[in-house]
């Protein structure tokens, strides 16, 4: 299986290179207060079940995976959850809100962090990188969709 | 019958095959899609930020051209727009606040309140066409064809717009019944090709579009059948990508759901537009002689 569920794991890549300082200092209460304010979710309810980290498409590639981001969240860890992939690699599926047993809407949650950074004007992809002949051939639903989830 | 009907950008353009069927096969089914005069793309994904009304803007411009229309109804064929479209509308309907500040912003435009019910395709020939009268329709039956029906996201998530409930989601299946194909029961039938991310992360969305696309294989699939031109993008138009970097065995065809309606009720194929499809699907079509070899 692909995407093996693994509740301990944050990401290989990430235990090989980072230690992560958590004490009363390195609570960002600005961010979860914003997170919380744009998501409209309570970011407390999530009980740390893994379910949406083993339900997500994506989270293979994830720096942290959907859980991960929701604990590191929780505990305020800014710059850790804007300087992962996540939020910019999660395709708004909605497969870990339609099985969340705590009922939290975690796209919602992933657009709040994203909106975090583009609203500070900066894109996470470039248009203009696009190869002429997808360009050429992917449908509008997919430009559009793009561009609206990942530039200012 | 004549109904109110948003296209949206891509059947316009790259899915002309999947609003020409729809189009052609409605009006023999006795179905007039009225298009929406002045419609705005929808904007393809909702806004899933509390605190962002702007991007509500576009599908509820939409609906108010439905109700200006004098319709209850408006009818979408893409995923992507139903999607938006009916989020745009329970927000309207449910969200006096919201709906307040989009109504005043919108001063130009008559209020709106969520009065239009907007309405799948899928569900609009359950309702309105009916199993029984779709059956009796089929000119040509799509006898032993493999068909698994694929819903992808935007058509059962969230639950509140789901087109039925996902886990006991039997439209699209008790559809293909009728054209008289074989119905494959699909495990990835819900399952998220990844979606716009083709374009920023074309690896992950074509892993995601493989490990699908083997599930319906697996099940003994000749064909996938679709209603969202971005999934037919990632599943079908990618799909060499997919057969040689990302480990899918072979290859499955790929088909709009209309496109099967307008090849069972006998329509000419030229109105398929086989050519904006996946390239095995005319052939498995010709194979099968549900439609007849065409020089191209
Ligand atoms: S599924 Fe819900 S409760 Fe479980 S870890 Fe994810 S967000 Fe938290
Ligand atoms: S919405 Fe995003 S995080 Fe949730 S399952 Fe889908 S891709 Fe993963």
């Amino acid at each position: 299986m692909r995407h093996g569920f693994a509740p301990g794991r944050i990401c290989s890549h990430w235990e090989d290179q980072m230690r992560i300082l958590i004490n009363g200092r390195t609570v960002d209460e600005d961010f979860i207060e914003r997170v919380e304010e744009i998501s409209e979710q309570n970011i407390k309810r999530c009980m740390q079940c893994g379910t949406c980290s083993a339900s997500c498409p994506m989270e293979a590639d994830m720096d942290l995976s959907p859980r991960v981001v929701m604990h590191f969240t929780q505990m305020g860890l800014r710059d850790v959850v804007q300087g992962a992939n996540t939020v910019w690699i999660c395709a708004s599926c909605h497969t870990c809100e339609a099985r969340c047993p705590r009922g939290v809407d975690l796209p919602k949650i992933m657009e709040a962090i994203r909106l975090l950074t583009l609203r500070k004007n900066k894109d996470a992809v470039d248009p203009r990188q696009l190869e002429a002949t997808v360009i050429d051939e992917a449908p509008q639903a997919a430009m559009v969709g793009c561009f609206r989830k990942l530039t200012a | 019958m004549k109904v109110s009907y948003y296209p949206g950008c891509t059947l316009k353009t790259k899915a002309r095959n999947l609003e020409d069927t729809a189009i052609g096969a409605l009006a023999v089914l006795g179905v007039e899609l009225v298009e929406l005069p002045r419609w705005n793309c929808c904007g393809a994904v909702t806004s899933l930020a509390q605190d962002d009304l702007l991007h509500m803007l576009a599908p509820v411009r939409d609906l108010i051209r439905a109700k200006e229309q004098g319709s209850d109804k408006l009818v979408t064929i893409c995923s992507m727009c139903y999607n938006t479209l009916a989020r745009a509308n329970l927000l309207m309907r449910n969200d006096a606040e919201k709906r307040d500040a989009l109504n005043r912003f919108m001063d130009e435009e008559p209020d709106y309140a969520g009065e239009v019910e907007v309405i799948h395709l899928l569900n609009f020939i359950r309702d309105e066409v009916g199993w029984d009268k779709l059956r009796a329709a089929v000119r040509r039956p799509l006898t032993g064809l493999r068909v698994a029906p694929y819903y992808g996201c935007t058509l059962v998530r969230p639950a509140e717009v789901a087109i039925e409930p996902a886990v006991d989601a039997t439209v699209f299946e008790k559809f293909i019944e009728a054209l008289g194909a074989q119905l494959v029961h699909n495990p990835g039938a819900f399952d998220c090709c990844g979606s716009y991310q083709i374009l920023s992360h074309p690896k992950q969305a074509l892993a995601a579009s493989a490990e699908l696309l083997g599930k319906a294989k697996n099940k003994g699939a000749d064909v996938l059948a679709l209603s969202c031109p971005l999934c037919d993008y990632n599943l079908g138009k990618r799909q060499n990508e997919l057969v040689a970097d990302h480990g899918l065995e072979s290859k499955l065809p790929t088909i709009y759901f209309t496109q099967l309606l307008a090849v069972a009720l006998g329509l000419d194929s030229s109105l398929c537009h086989f050519e904006l499809n996946h390239e095995g699907t005319r052939s498995l079509l010709e194979e099968r002689n549900l439609i007849s070899t065409v020089a191209v």
